[in-house]
């Protein structure tokens, strides 16, 4: 489904990815591990489009096509999802309004016909429930006062409203209470198939309980320095990071 | 033998048309008042950009044009079809219809309003009821500049409304100043007064709209009286067309436990420029004054603000907000002064801009002035584009560029627009301000 290599980038003129391969294959699960600032969430947001990461080597194959050359939106219209970990609000604009708009410009760039009003309603209501909220959040505005859980949620609502191919979840486990870790974790369960794939990017070994990776990868200084099944998180439950990245394993 | 010609100066026109004016006006009383403005206006000069209070906005243009007072040019017809398009229509309202600054009964839909409330022209009020006119008019109004002396000597009629006591109105009133003009600039002086009873309640919706291809220049001044317990909301909508001038004065005296809402919604003009001032002569008086200015084009928008907090336990909420597109420039002043005796002031102040393009600019300029030892005040003042990490955050579930920022063009003016408290007047509102910005709506 996707494929790294080699890939470099940097923010504000600094290298922090040092050259990633990653492979994932449609039906899989990876889990990218590692300490602060090694070079997570800087991957995360290369392979979607911020404009503030530049990559600077490497390919990125996405369904066949080169990754990198293709703007944010067509992306996302390629069938990518970044689960952001600081969700916008986006006062004034309903979370219905939003939605509706995305998926028919993603059916647009697809030539597939747009989603009646009905089939839309049909599908929000569906999705709404699957993540616990209620009916009023269609009106409601896009992230608009909600609570860090409450956004975490509408982020894999959000998913699962757009069905893509690939899901790359940034962090969408950090600050989240454990019935709200439940919640979101029953949420990217419900969306996994053998047709699609999920990245997930995160601290805590905890979400690993309810989410079971297929395979993890541990990132540090930019490159990962260690990949295995889900055993490794175990692993590294017990011994922390420290005999990874100190050369000792 | 050779004759100079001296073109004359601004003040000596205003003053020899005000002349014309006063020498029809037959009621003596505010035949007197005029002649008394003119009298002021002869002995004034006009802002300069040397002038504190109209240090960003350049009046040279439309000091230097030649003027036809509206009251001199035929008939301008409008029609019920024009007028259709020109007001809101998706909310239930009372119309009123005046057209270059004359009321025209026809055109106005007001029935029912006349058992409720005193609505009729400044003339016919100062007519009929000689007292009320003289107790309030020009009483509220600050006359500080020769556009104030100018007006006064040169209107010709206005708008008078008295709610009564106790008054609630169910439904909002709609004025609708068309303007429309012919070869030379237009010039309309016109003013409204509006005495608000006690215990009352009220919305009144101000809209300017200009006709294609008129040249004109707008003068108005609206005094607003709120008595004890009264509540006025106005909602001002400027959709001026864009060879026009339109320079705007409010002026609001507010009695103890009074609300005054004031909605300021700039769109349409070449030059608007709108002061308000407002006094809070009481306790537990509360005062928004809020507004949204969207420039596109060569449009100049200055918006000025004065609030005297002058007896304790007041608040006011100050909210402006500004979109500039193209070389379009925005001005905000917003002045609030803290009495000695106004102890247990609340009052904020904020005034926030973004910038569509490379050549649009804003300058702001919040000034406090606090002479009370016990207060909550605050100002802040933003400039700044759109949201990166929010646009990003939009175009990354496959919505393009142009929808991403249009999104966050409404989730900007959200804050103000949502303050509204029509809700058809929001929606037309926010198409307003993609239409004005030439975009698509994609609410």
């Amino acid at each position: 489904m996707i494929s790294i290599k080699n890939l470099k980038a940097k923010i504000d003129g600094k290298e922090i990815l040092q050259g990633i391969n990653l492979e994932v294959n449609a039906g899989e699960v990876h889990a990218i591990m590692g300490p602060n600032g090694s070079g997570k969430s800087t991957l995360a947001n290369v392979l979607t489009g911020h404009e503030k990461y530049e990559p600077t080597g490497g390919e990125v194959i996405f369904n066949g096509k080169n990754l990198l050359d293709l703007s944010p939106e067509d992306r996302a219209r390629e069938g990518l999802f970044l689960g952001f970990q600081y969700p916008v609000e986006i006062p004034g604009v309903s979370n219905a309004t939003f939605l509706q708009t995305a998926i028919n410009e993603i059916h647009k760039y697809n030539n597939e016909a747009e989603l009646t009003p009905k089939e839309f309603l049909d599908r929000m209501k569906e999705k709404a429930k699957v993540v616990g909220m209620d009916n009023s959040l269609i009106s409601r505005s896009v992230n608009t006062g909600f609570s860090g859980g409450e956004k975490k949620k509408n982020e894999i609502f959000q998913l699962l409203m757009l069905n893509p191919k690939l899901a790359i979840l940034d962090e969408t486990d950090s600050g989240l209470d454990i019935d709200a870790l439940r919640v979101v974790s029953n949420g990217v369960n419900e969306f996994r198939n053998e047709n699609n794939a999920v990245i997930l990017v995160t601290h805590y070994q905890r979400l690993l309980d309810y989410i079971v990776p297929d395979f993890i990868h541990v990132i540090y200084q930019g490159e990962i320095i260690k990949s295995g099944g889900k055993e490794l998180a175990l692993e590294l439950e017990a011994k922390g990071y420290d005999w990874i990245t100190n050369g000792e394993a | 033998m050779s004759v100079e010609v001296k073109k004359m100066d601004a003040v000596e026109r205003y003053t020899a048309s005000a002349e014309k004016i006063i020498a029809r006006n037959k009621n003596s009383f505010l035949s007197q008042l005029q002649s008394e403005a003119k009298v002021k206006l002869s002995e004034m000069k006009f802002p300069t950009l040397k002038t504190e209070e109209w240090k960003y906005t350049n009046l040279k243009r439309l000091l230097s044009s030649e003027l036809i007072h509206s009251s001199e040019i035929d008939e301008i017809t409008i029609t019920s079809d024009d007028v259709e398009k020109c007001k809101f229509n998706n909310f239930e309202h009372y119309l009123l219809v005046f057209v270059n600054g004359v009321f025209n009964e026809e055109l106005s839909d007001y029935e029912e309003l006349k058992n409720e409330i005193v609505i009729s022209t400044i003339l016919k009020a100062a007519e009929k009821d000689k007292k009320l006119i003289e107790s309030y008019f020009s009483k509220i109004a600050v006359n500080k500049t020769a556009f104030d002396h100018l007006n006064l000597a040169n209107f010709t009629d206005g708008l008078f409304i008295k709610i009564p006591n106790g008054k609630i109105l169910r439904k909002p009133i709609q004025i609708l100043y068309i303007s429309d003009g012919k070869g030379d600039m237009t010039f309309t002086p016109f003013r409204n007064l509006f005495v608000v009873g006690e215990n009352s309640e009220t919305s009144i919706i101000q809209k300017y709209v200009g006709q294609d291809g008129s040249k004109y220049f707008n003068n108005i001044s609206t005094e607003i009286f709120i008595g004890q317990n009264g509540i006025m909301n106005i909602y001002k909508v400027e959709l001026e067309n864009e060879d026009s001038y339109h320079i705007n004065k409010t002026d609001v005296t507010q009695s103890r436990d009074t609300q005054f809402n004031h909605f300021n919604f700039t769109f349409g003009g070449k030059l608007i420029r709108n002061d308000i001032n407002t006094e809070l002569d009481g306790e537990n008086i509360e005062c928004t004054l809020n507004g949204l200015y969207i420039g596109n084009g060569n449009q100049h928008i200055d918006n000025n603000t004065y609030i005297n907090h002058a007896k304790p336990h007041s608040t006011s909420n100050e909210l402006y907000k500004g979109i500039l597109d193209g070389s379009s420039r925005g001005v905000f002043c917003g002045k609030i002064l803290v009495d000695r005796d106004a102890q247990l002031t609340n009052a904020y102040q904020n005034n926030n801009t973004i910038i569509l393009s490379d050549t649009a600019t804003v300058d702001t300029k919040p000034q406090l002035e606090i002479y009370a030892d016990d207060v909550k005040c605050t100002h802040g003042a933003t400039v700044g584009q759109l949201d990166e990490t929010a646009l990003f955050y939009i175009l990354s579930r496959g919505i393009p560029r142009d929808k991403a920022k249009s999104m966050l063009i409404n989730a900007f003016a959200e804050s103000v627009v949502d303050s509204v408290k029509i809700e058809g007047l929001r929606d037309e509102i926010n198409s307003l301000i993609y239409e004005h910005l030439n975009r698509d709506n994609v609410l």
